[in-house]
């Protein structure tokens, strides 16, 4: 069992020194065998911790004081090389910090580590990386999911008690699942997105990963709220989401719990019956199970294929060779220096989503594919307004499978869209989820549950998850 | 029907330079996504205004007051091709 962030962080506060906890997480990140860890950043984490022990001996008291924490490879830290998992990026050097991680060392943390992920976020298994797959610490010959999965297997392989992803379609939520540690998306805005590299603006969120719900829904506290520097951020008050209840009776007793039947079609036995144990066990808790259905939830992965792939096809357009990264050797013009270092810098996955995505936002094109995604979307967010209004939370799967093998999914892209079938609806529609482990099926590998709750309710989706956490033991 | 052509002019718009078997490949993997993503045709989405922002944020401004840089030294040594007061390209005009 890790520790958790709140415990070193009372340690902390109690006079231990910071160096003690980030120098064990230090030496475990350089010692990872998973190809969780991109880079470590010795001297700036050191730095820190000394500047967070002077401050407590001042008399501060920090929510995450010393708390070693490694951020996903795209995620800007001043001094650091970030590279979004990405050739293209190689040798650039951040020269300013994304705001929430500027929240997080402000509270305390010390950033020791970057971690692996899918190009730019995009895949569901960690394999689409210039750094080569990241193994998943609980089998090793299986995928973490993705694309967040080195700050999944930090975690799950106990190097950090939290870590910081980003989700698009279930980039959180989906490696958490896989690995059996708790991953937050919180409502979108919550949190500053100012120096994450973009993907899909539209619905990018930052948020963490963690051992348990207390230390996500702390993480949490500590990032939210309005930056200036992302005009989506929101100015929001997300309640007291550090006090969760402590027993399931005073965290489900009476709560409505929405479900989708149709959800139960298609999944493995294990994490079917998993979802049909977490059913019974919440009744028994005393929450009120609520049939609900989201009629157009089925055509989230079309719809997100084309919004998500054409926000990136305008993101990515920044790399072109010139003001940073990799630039093409052999080009005798301007015009071949942006599409031969794109050409070289950029990955297959990444390669056909910009092209996908210009397709879709191309003259002739745009009605019938952008245009008519977003209309869908709205549709999918009207059923979420009319699902909330019979339900406080739903509760289904967070993956329909546990971790699949390596290798198992690459040739196909479309089966690897699939894998996400039941995190993309939440992006759309801009709700929180979370994946909470619930057991395991019966290979041993984690099955997490997913539950989300209406936009700005992180509170109740916090309170809610770790209701779900206790039934869990 | 996509054929490479068309996979050629979005690699052009999109500055990307593909041999001709990515072309290929991209060609049969744009076919396979857009056939899956057809099925959009099957909501009726008639007056349905498009939602391009759950934040429902519109042309959000902020005061015009400077802030602090990223010094230039900085930015330029950052970039893969310069001299000390510019980023270097091909010369894209001709005497």
């Amino acid at each position: 069992m890790t520790t958790t962030a709140r415990h070193i962080a009372a340690a902390v506060n109690a006079g231990a020194n910071p160096r003690t906890a980030v120098a064990e997480a230090l030496a475990k990140a350089k010692a990872d065998t998973h190809n969780a860890i991109v880079r470590t950043c010795d001297e700036r984490a050191l730095a820190a911790a000394d500047a967070v022990a002077k401050r407590v001996a001042a008399g501060e008291r920090l929510p995450l004081a010393g708390v070693p924490v490694a951020i996903k490879d795209n995620l800007n830290l001043a001094g650091i090389e970030v590279t979004a998992g990405s050739k293209i990026l190689k040798g650039y050097v951040a020269p300013y910090t994304a705001t929430a991680v500027e929240r997080l060392e402000a509270a305390g943390a010390i950033i020791v580590a970057t971690t692996n992920m899918d190009e730019f976020a995009m895949g569901s298994s960690n394999e689409t990386s210039a750094y080569g797959p990241v193994k998943n610490p609980v089998d090793p010959t299986r995928i973490p999911g993705g694309s967040s999965g080195g700050s999944a297997a930090a975690v799950a392989a106990g190097i950090v008690p939290l870590a910081l992803g980003s989700d698009t379609g279930g980039s959180i939520r989906q490696p958490a699942s896989l690995t059996g540690t708790v991953g937050l998306k919180p409502t979108y805005g919550s949190v500053s997105r100012y120096g994450l590299i973009a993907y899909g603006s539209s619905l990018d969120q930052i948020g963490p990963f963690s051992t348990d719900v207390a230390d996500s829904a702390l993480a949490l506290q500590v990032m939210a709220g309005k930056d200036p520097r992302d005009s989506t951020s929101a100015d929001r008050d997300l309640g007291a989401i550090g006090n969760l209840p402590t027993t399931p009776a005073a965290a489900l007793k009476g709560l409505r719990v929405g479900f989708v039947a149709a959800h139960e079609e298609g999944l493995a036995p294990g994490v079917r019956a998993r979802l049909q144990e977490a059913k019974q066990r919440l009744t028994a808790a005393g929450a009120v199970l609520v049939p609900v259905t989201l009629p157009h939830e089925r055509f989230a992965i079309a719809a997100y294929y084309i919004i998500a792939t054409g926000e990136a096809s305008s993101n990515l357009s920044r790399f072109d060779g010139i003001r940073y990264g990799h630039r093409t050797e052999t080009a005798d013009s301007l015009a071949q220096v942006y599409g031969k270092s794109r050409a070289e810098g950029f990955g297959t996955e990444v390669q056909r989503r910009i092209i996908l995505g210009t397709y879709v936002l191309s003259t002739g094109y745009y009605d019938a594919y952008y245009k008519k995604a977003q209309q869908v979307r709205r549709k999918i967010v009207d059923d979420y307004a009319n699902a909330f209004t019979q339900c406080d939370v739903l509760l289904g799967p967070a993956s329909p499978t546990t971790a699949f093998k390596v290798g198992e999914k690459t040739s196909d892209p479309l089966q690897m869209y699939l894998s996400d079938i039941f995190t993309i609806a939440t992006n759309l529609a801009g709700v929180p989820g979370i994946s909470v482990p619930f057991g395991t099926d019966e290979q041993g590998l984690p099955v997490g549950m997913q539950l989300q709750a209406p936009i700005g309710n992180d509170q109740r989706l916090l309170a809610a998850a770790a209701g779900i956490e206790l039934l869990s033991r | 029907m996509i054929t490479d052509d068309n996979v050629r002019h979005l690699a052009k718009l999109a500055s990307l330079h593909l041999d001709d078997a990515t072309v290929t490949r991209l060609r049969g993997d744009l076919e396979s996504i857009v056939g899956y993503v057809e099925q959009l045709s099957q909501v009726d989405t008639t007056g349905v205004e498009p939602l391009f922002n759950v934040s429902g944020a519109v042309n959000v401004t902020r005061a015009d007051v400077p802030g602090p840089l990223i010094p230039t030294p900085q930015v330029l040594a950052l970039a893969p091709a310069r001299n000390e007061v510019a980023i270097l390209v091909p010369k894209v005009v001709e005497r």
